[in-house]
């Protein structure tokens, strides 16, 4: 059990689209969990803070929008060996950071004020602030490997972790691209 | 009687001939060797805006466009290394960062020259930050949209405009970062009296900045090889 490689995915600002693809590898999860431990993510029971000391490979997707996923991100970087930025919200942005376009303040007005049916707004409590802009990952913290695609497909998925499983350096630019 | 020489020249070590005047872009595709461009389109006039076709020429210092610099005897082109490799990467980064290009949720994703342009250069993240300016959807006109997020200001709606529909409605206005591409006189577009709704700038358009309006993402794909066959049929009747 301990001769595995440890693996960890982790889902910041994105919709879970990438998880799902992740997913789609199918009967080839069977094929990676001999090699692979699952430690940490979406998929299992775990609370954040219980994120393993020693991760191999990190998944990262989403882009970093608030102030918790730069708590995270600043943590699981500390704690993993490889992090790869898994998928478009990650490696760019993409639809997360549109909103860099016209700021939080304009984009929270717009979207619980100006649309809103409430005649005023209450402050909001215990929800992480936004950060002024929305970054992608390796603007935040250096990342190893790039995954695009929106959702990149589960073909890429695979290739990327065999690749950083065999100490090969991947890029998945033939099997995926932005918006893929 | 003055005839067209044919000069000889070395291309990637490979011996070839060809006509005086051609471009080494022309050249290199006559004898299928690929050179990455996003502006040049057959039939318009090449004005090396986008850099990617740039190739190393021995003797020269500095990088020249392949799509505009013309061949001569004795010349020796390098059309890939290392070193092109890293500034044509460097180039399409500053192209997406420079304006906002969210793939995923664009009209042309799946058919864009600019995205396939990533995977030819064997890129998965760009170099630089993002600059997300605020920046104008036309959507005006009747049949067509400009997205300016989605433009890399190659000018081929502009040539294609001038030199084949000749009504110029479209141009640049500015200079550097704040180019921009307008219709007659920065007027929306609906209201560009010059425009014949000939749609060649759509057509001819690399990227998802202009689309056909009531079509799918799977409908919007672009035909251009309309240029040169219009460009050889109008040098027929003069």
């Amino acid at each position: 059990m301990s001769s595995k490689v440890k693996l960890a995915t982790i889902w910041l600002d994105g919709c879970s689209g990438c998880h799902m693809s992740f997913l789609d590898m199918d009967e080839r999860l069977i094929e990676l969990s001999e090699r692979i431990e699952y430690v940490s993510g979406p998929y299992i029971d775990r609370k954040f803070q219980d994120y393993p000391e020693d991760v191999d490979i990190c998944l990262v997707e989403g882009s970093v929008s608030n102030e918790e996923d730069l708590h995270k991100v600043c943590i699981i970087r500390e704690r993993s060996k490889k992090i790869i930025s898994f998928g478009d919200c990650a490696v760019t942005g993409n639809v997360s950071a549109m909103r860099n376009i016209f700021g939080p303040k304009e984009c929270l007005a717009h979207s619980y004020e100006e649309l809103s049916d409430e005649d005023s707004i209450k402050e909001p409590i215990d929800i992480p602030k936004l950060l002024e802009s929305v970054h992608a990952v390796h603007e935040v913290i250096d990342v190893d490997y790039f995954l695009p695609g929106c959702p990149p497909p589960s073909d890429a998925i695979f290739y990327v972790i065999n690749e950083v499983l065999e100490g090969r350096e991947p890029n998945p630019s033939h099997l995926t691209r932005f918006g893929k | 009687m003055a005839t067209k020489q044919v000069k000889t020249l070395k291309i990637d070590g490979m011996d070839i001939s060809s006509i005086q005047g051609s471009s080494i872009l022309e050249v290199a595709r006559e004898h299928d060797i690929y050179i990455p461009t996003l502006c040049f389109v057959e039939g318009l006039c090449a004005v090396g805006s986008c850099r990617l076709c740039l190739v190393e020429i021995e003797g020269s210092g500095k990088l020249l466009p392949a799509c505009t610099t013309q061949i001569y005897e004795g010349m020796s082109v390098i059309t890939n290394s290392e070193k092109l490799l890293k500034y044509r990467q460097m180039i399409l980064s500053l192209m997406f960062a420079e304006r906002n290009h969210t793939c995923a949720v664009c009209v042309s994703n799946g058919h864009c020259d600019l995205q396939a342009m990533l995977q030819i250069l064997h890129m998965d993240h760009i170099k630089v930050p993002y600059m997300f300016p605020r920046l104008k959807v036309d959507a005006t006109h009747d049949r067509f949209v400009m997205d300016h997020n989605r433009c890399i200001l190659c000018s081929a709606c502009v040539r294609v405009c001038d030199e084949i529909e000749g009504a110029h409605t479209k141009d640049i206005e500015g200079r550097g970062i704040k180019s921009n591409i307008i219709t007659d006189f920065a007027q929306n577009w609906g209201d560009a009296s010059s425009c014949t709704t000939c749609g060649k700038c759509v057509q001819v358009c690399p990227t998802g900045a202009l689309s056909e309006k009531g079509k799918a993402v799977s409908e919007q794909l672009k035909r251009r090889s309309f240029v040169s066959y219009l460009k050889s049929m109008r040098e027929d009747v003069l």
